[in-house]
């Protein structure tokens, strides 16, 4: 489904190679964990999955189902149902989530030769949604995340995701700075959503959130390079020894 | 005796020669149709004779007022002011701005009232209409002292109109007054609209105020509008400049407040090629809250200047100004806000904010604050900034599915929305969003920053 093939990447600005060669393929259905320390490059992967413009990427190739994304725009990758909750959501003033996943979902519709949705259709999923992901009814009322606390603004990252019901879902460090109500939240949200043609990239510094939601691979990523690729057990001995051991031997 | 030469530039003389021989057919016509009586002309001759001596601020240097806007030029166009405006249907008016029946719509064409098409007046208790100089404070609210745009629309003083509200009056239909600016076969056409408005103690009434060509050709728009709010009255003024991109439009509001009102002014600028909307408040009496907002959208070579006035004259009063720019191409807008807190004006409450979003890297902007403070117990605040769309956030929503182009536009249409939701009626603020779709390709064209911080 999706799959990572020797990937380079740098800074677009300053050039400096975050990305040093990464090989990577999730199957339909799997749950992958990126973990790694600070610094690693994690986020920037899932950043640059998505396409974001301040990362180029400079040798390898990205594939989904076969097709290279790698000069895909942002929101030609969400038409093909690429998902990237944010680590650090922007704050949209004037912005009302409504009318801005209804938007979305119009766009990635449209793109895949569906008609739009109904006005009350929608309406009717988005308020199924918000109750799900269990975000505070009056906060989705106001400009997009302004004035949300980090918090909620993971909670909206999860209430979008469930709207858009992607196929690729990456998720960057959802669960930190979250308190145990609401990382239980996110992780149902994520288990909820678990289908045998929807796959996770979940990118994560600790392995809290992997109690919650069980990945079938797990990836150790340091300075650029996964360093080591395991299943879920693989998550509990970093939770016991930490990243020293990988660190020590670069 | 020796004689002193002075050396006139020349432009100074060029223009004065042009308005004065406008102004002496004005002030012919004016006599010859019996309508001229004393205290008019002398107000107009007052006026003649300030805009005689100050001219058009054409010289920038030391002039603090005009620092950041270039009149150059505007002396060597010929714009006139002519009795005979071009007809139009109402339905070609209509087609250009809203002119609901919910509204008490007056049309005036070219500065004067037309009253085919316009409402019937007169239906509105609490609400008269009548001619400016039965306004007390004609001419002391806007003095044409130093003020070339107040002075020429004093001289011309013709028309206009005067809203009075009645003590305890509640004006239930708003107030639309649509400045309609004609072609003008001869040259280019000068327009000098006056308002004036009384609001009542405890009256409560809503101004709207729209500005529009009928046709592309260049004219110049010198509107002044005074208006008085008595104690506890309470005025909401929409203002919407839409004049034609070849146009000048200098506007001034002068704005005297007594005990306890509330004056709320919104503003929206879109139109002229050189746009000046100058707005001062005087807090007269305690508690009183003024309110100046506005948004002014720029693209190609516009030019928008805003200069927002604030005075506390007296204790415990709020004052609050707060303006968003959203400029494109190498259009350039100015901000200059001042508040001013006279000693014994303790309590006061003032802040201020420019906020301005570029869309490319040739529009500029330059923001002024200016607060001079003569009272120890104040709270004053101020801030202004300048940047481009940020790119994280337009990141985020194209991740979402949405195209640049939608992205933009929605990040666009939020910066402004702040401001225009504040127009307190359905059926303006749908349309001023509506100017803003339209525009909103113009304003994207003229874009080459993506996200640049």
């Amino acid at each position: 489904m999706l799959k990572i093939e020797n990937l380079h990447a740098v800074v677009t600005d300053s050039e400096e190679e975050i990305l040093k060669g990464i090989d990577l393929e999730v199957n339909p259905g799997e749950v992958h964990a990126i973990m790694g320390p600070n610094g690693s490059g994690k986020s920037t992967l899932a950043n640059v999955l998505m396409g974001k413009p301040s990362y180029s990427v400079t040798d390898g190739d990205i594939t989904v189902d076969g097709d290279s994304i790698v000069e895909l725009m942002p929101d030609a990758r969400a038409h093909l149902g690429m998902f990237l909750a944010m680590q650090y959501p922007s704050e949209v003033p004037g912005v009302r989530p409504w009318q801005f996943l209804k938007a979305a979902k119009d766009a990635i519709d449209v793109a895949n030769g569906q008609s739009k949705m109904s006005v009350r259709a929608f309406s009717r999923l988005f308020d199924e949604k918000v109750t799900e992901s269990g975000i505070n009814p009056d906060l989705i009322k106001r400009s997009l995340n302004e004035g949300f606390s980090g918090g909620e603004k993971k909670r909206n990252e999860m209430l979008q995701m469930q709207v858009l019901a992607p196929r690729i879902a990456i998720m960057d460090e959802t669960d930190s700075g979250l308190d145990i109500d609401a990382l239980q939240a996110v992780a149902d949200g994520v288990n909820k959503m678990r289908s045998p043609d929807r796959s996770f990239v979940i990118v994560t510094h600790y392995q809290r959130l992997l109690h919650y939601v069980k990945p079938d691979v797990v990836h150790i990523l340091v300075n650029g390079k996964i360093v080591e690729t395991g299943g879920a057990m693989l998550a509990e001995k970093i939770e016991a020894t930490g990243y020293r051991d990988y660190l020590a031997v670069r | 005796m020796t004689l002193n030469v002075v050396e006139i530039p020349t432009n100074v003389v060029r223009h004065l020669d042009l308005y004065r021989q406008d102004w002496d057919n004005f002030v012919a016509a004016q006599a010859s149709n019996g309508v001229a009586t004393n205290p008019v002309n002398e107000f107009r001759n007052v006026g003649w004779r300030e805009f005689e001596r100050v001219g058009f601020p054409i010289h920038r240097r030391g002039n603090e007022l005009w620092k950041y806007t270039d009149l150059r030029g505007i002396d060597r166009a010929e714009f006139r002011s002519g009795s005979r405006s071009k007809t139009f249907d109402r339905n070609e008016l209509a087609a250009k701005i809203p002119l609901p029946s919910e509204w008490q719509n007056l049309v005036f064409v070219d500065g004067r009232l037309d009253r085919s098409h316009s409402d019937s007046v007169g239906q509105q208790a609490g609400v008269r209409f009548d001619s400016v100089s039965s306004f007390a404070d004609l001419g002391k609210l806007a003095q044409c002292a130093d003020n070339a745009f107040v002075s020429l629309n004093s001289a011309f003083l013709d028309d206009g109109i005067f809203v009075d509200v009645d003590a305890g009056g509640f004006a239930n239909k708003p107030i639309h007054l649509v400045f309609v600016t004609t072609e003008f076969d001869d040259g280019h056409r000068a327009v000098y609209p006056r308002v004036a408005a009384s609001i009542g103690s405890g009256a409560e009434a809503m101004l709207i105020e729209t500005h529009v060509s009928i046709s592309d050709a260049a004219h110049l728009s010198a509107p002044v509008v005074e208006i008085s709010l008595a104690d506890d009255a309470s005025l909401k003024h929409y203002r919407a400049q839409l004049d034609n991109e070849n146009s000048y439009h200098f506007a001034t509001t002068r704005v005297k407040q007594s005990s306890g009102s509330n004056y709320q002014s919104s503003s929206f600028s879109i139109g002229c090629s050189i746009g000046r909307n100058d707005v001062f408040t005087h807090l007269a009496g305690e508690h009183a809250v003024s309110t100046l907002h506005g948004v002014y959208l720029t693209t190609n070579r516009q030019h928008q200047d805003n200069e927002i006035s604030t005075t506390h004259l007296a204790p415990h009063c709020t004052s609050d100004q707060y303006y968003k720019g959203i400029l494109s191409g190498r259009s350039r807008a100015v901000f200059s806000g001042k508040i001013t807190v006279e000693r014994g004006a303790q309590k006061t409450d003032a802040s201020q904010k420019d906020l301005n979003l570029l869309l490319s890297h040739g529009a500029e902007v330059d923001t002024k604050p200016s607060l001079e403070i003569y009272a120890d117990d104040v709270k004053c605040g101020h801030g202004a900034t300048a940047g481009y769309v940020d790119e994280d956030t337009l990141f985020y929503l194209q991740s979402r599915g949405v195209d640049y182009d939608t992205a933009q536009a929605m990040l666009i249409r939020g910066f402004a929305a702040e401001i225009i939701s504040e127009f307190g009626d359905d059926t303006l603020r749908e349309f001023l969003e509506n100017q803003l779709d339209e525009l909103m390709p113009v304003l994207q064209i003229a874009s080459d920053t993506i996200g640049t911080a």
